[in-house]
């Protein structure tokens, strides 16, 4: 086994997710499936291959950048339209400083 | 007018000749759609209104004397994904339910200058994950040819949308084969361009190296008016390409005689269901019977492909994903009153199973310990790929597949296990490692009347070899609709 409930646990800490203990035992068995199926690409010996950074461009050359002039996207409102929860020109959040 | 057998060109004679008007072409595939859609369930939602408007304002051109634009009131359905200004943009998930978009993407404010309506957005797997378009959060979407059966996926909604006549073309997305299998199950022309070929701005991010945005349509010259009308540098996608793009439509007139088809050997081996081998090696005689010439290809590192693929779409949609956060669009769930109780409370609320399994096996696959042996692996193993692909294209001038192993299957049959479903992406994966372009092209029926589509995969922006081996491979075929 690779990944356990302790695993899982502590990757659903760093990917923000909160996980029931069904999700957790259903998750354990599937993820288990997938990394050991994963584990072949260990065969493979890749000491003397470069990773791929970009299918198209060769690794020399960049992409077409535009030229960095500011432009109007949205306005103020209209960044805030989707807000779940907006206020005096913000998007409103949960206290984060917790109390003396 | 039939909508289930109407082509770009058509809709523009009956205009030209005063035979229908744009708003009568519109209303006949909404009225397509209020008979297809409770059925298929192909469209998460629509803004009918808006797509008649679009109309009477071809119509106010007609009327005035002026010049059409080249798709004018050509119906088309888009991908929930992909972003209409002022329309809700689901990505078929809950964590999106109420999003509305705040622009067009540049695939939308190219094909609305171009003249297009967009009578719905399409139902898909939740953010694109998934084969079959079981995964959306809202309901799964049925085959027309066949209820109990699935569209393939994750453009699922866009390909039964174009099979069943509710619009001439669709827009998809295609990240490991979602619109060239959904098009080979639901019978449709489905096309990945090369990545960078067209604009992802405004497309919801799944795999940034690997997602690209593509037509789906009923024949091989509407994709590549289409394509043609969507293609091309945008200075708001540093990924898109500066290279000028060709004239597709043109192109496809070409003779066909003397192209090389490769014929990888890793291919055509077990696990190809039996009525899909026929139906591929029909369409292999009749692809030398145009005057191809077939030439076997190697591609050694084919049986890595999918773990390669799955560890790099999912690291990249752990990444992508981390932005749903209940702070500035989307669901919001307050958890216990603290900052990080509500990103993990939203985000287990709004996510689905199998985007949360690709977020846990993402960050794991990059999370400090595991980064060299999994996510570097990967990356190494895809440039292994990608160079048999160079050189395999470099012996032939396409590579030719099904498109999918099986034919379409029934609801629920693969649902449980994901390895299964991830198996079944094998033929087209490799395309998005690669960058390359491919097309799915229908070639004929199983005894029971499903779709059956052959792949070809092309050179990087060399869209015009597929789209013109396509075009002569559909008509000689009989497979083109018109």
């Amino acid at each position: 086994m690779i990944i356990g409930p302790k695993e899982v646990e502590y990757v659903g800490k760093l990917a923000q997710l909160a996980i029931t203990e069904d999700e957790k035992q259903l998750f354990i068995g599937q993820l288990n499936s997938i990394l050991e199926f994963v584990e072949q690409l260990n065969r493979l010996d890749t000491s003397n291959v470069e990773p791929t950074a970009h299918v198209v461009l060769a690794a020399d050359q960049s992409a077409a950048l535009r030229p960095d002039e500011p432009i109007m996207t949205f306005t103020q409102e209209q960044s805030l339209a989707n807000g779940p929860e907006t206020g005096a020109g913000h998007f409103k959040v949960p206290k984060v400083i917790s109390d003396r | 007018m039939d909508p289930r057998e109407l082509t770009i060109d058509q809709v523009r004679l009956l205009l030209d000749r005063g035979e229908a008007s744009a708003v009568e072409i519109c209303q006949a595939h909404l009225d397509c759609i209020a008979q297809r859609n409770p059925e298929t369930r192909a469209l998460l939602h629509q803004d009918a209104a808006a797509a008649l408007e679009q109309a009477a304002q071809i119509d106010r051109l007609r009327k005035a004397g002026q010049p059409l634009p080249p798709l004018a009131g050509v119906p088309l359905v888009i991908k929930d994904n992909i972003s209409i200004r002022g329309q809700r943009c689901t990505c078929g998930s809950k964590i999106l339910e109420n999003y509305q978009a705040l622009y067009d993407a540049t695939v939308i404010a190219r094909l609305r200058a171009a003249g297009s309506l967009f009578v719905g957005k399409a139902n898909m797997d939740e953010f694109a994950m998934g084969s079959s378009t079981e995964n959306s959060a809202f309901f799964p979407t049925r085959n027309p040819h066949a209820l109990d059966y699935v569209p393939g996926g994750s453009s699922g909604g866009s390909a039964a949308a174009v099979a069943a006549g509710m619009a001439v073309g669709a827009l998809g997305s295609d990240t490991g084969g979602s619109i060239r299998q959904p098009a080979s199950f639901c019978g449709v022309v489905g096309v990945k361009p090369t990545y960078g070929r067209v604009s992802r701005y405004g497309l919801v991010a799944f795999g940034s190296s690997l997602d690209q945005i593509g037509p789906l349509a009923r024949t091989v010259k509407d994709a590549a008016r289409l394509l043609g009308a969507i293609a091309g540098r945008d200075t708001h996608d540093a990924t898109s390409a500066t290279l000028a793009v060709p004239d597709y439509v043109a192109a496809i007139e070409n003779p066909v005689k003397g192209l090389k088809v490769g014929l990888p050997r890793q291919y055509f081996k077990a696990g190809i269901a039996p009525e899909v081998t026929a139906r591929i090696q029909a369409g292999l005689k009749l692809l030398e019977q145009l005057g191809c010439e077939l030439v076997e290809v190697d591609l050694p590192h084919t049986e890595y492909a999918i773990a390669c693929y799955y560890v790099v779409a999912m690291a990249e949609a752990s990444s992508n994903l981390s932005r749903f956060d209940g702070v500035r669009y989307g669901l919001r769930v307050h958890g216990e009153g603290t900052l990080t109780g509500m990103y993990r409370e939203t985000r287990d609320a709004g996510f689905g199973n199998e985007v949360k399994r690709r977020i846990i096996l993402g960050t794991f696959v990059l999370s400090s310990g595991y980064y060299d042996a999994y996510y570097l692996k990967a990356q190494k193993v895809r440039t292994l790929i990608k160079q048999d692909f160079e050189k395999a294209l470099a012996k032939a001038d396409v590579i030719a597949s099904p498109t999918s192993p099986t034919p379409p299957f029934r609801l629920g049959e693969k649902s449980s296990d994901p390895l299964a479903m991830y198996l079944s992406d094998i033929f087209t994966i490799t395309a998005n490692l690669a960058g390359i372009p491919g097309i799915s092209l229908p070639c004929g029926r199983t005894s029971s009347g499903l779709p059956i589509g052959l792949q070809l995969l092309g050179k990087h922006f060399d869209e015009c070899t597929l789209l013109r081996l396509g075009h002569a491979f559909e008509i000689a075929g009989g497979f083109a609709l018109n």
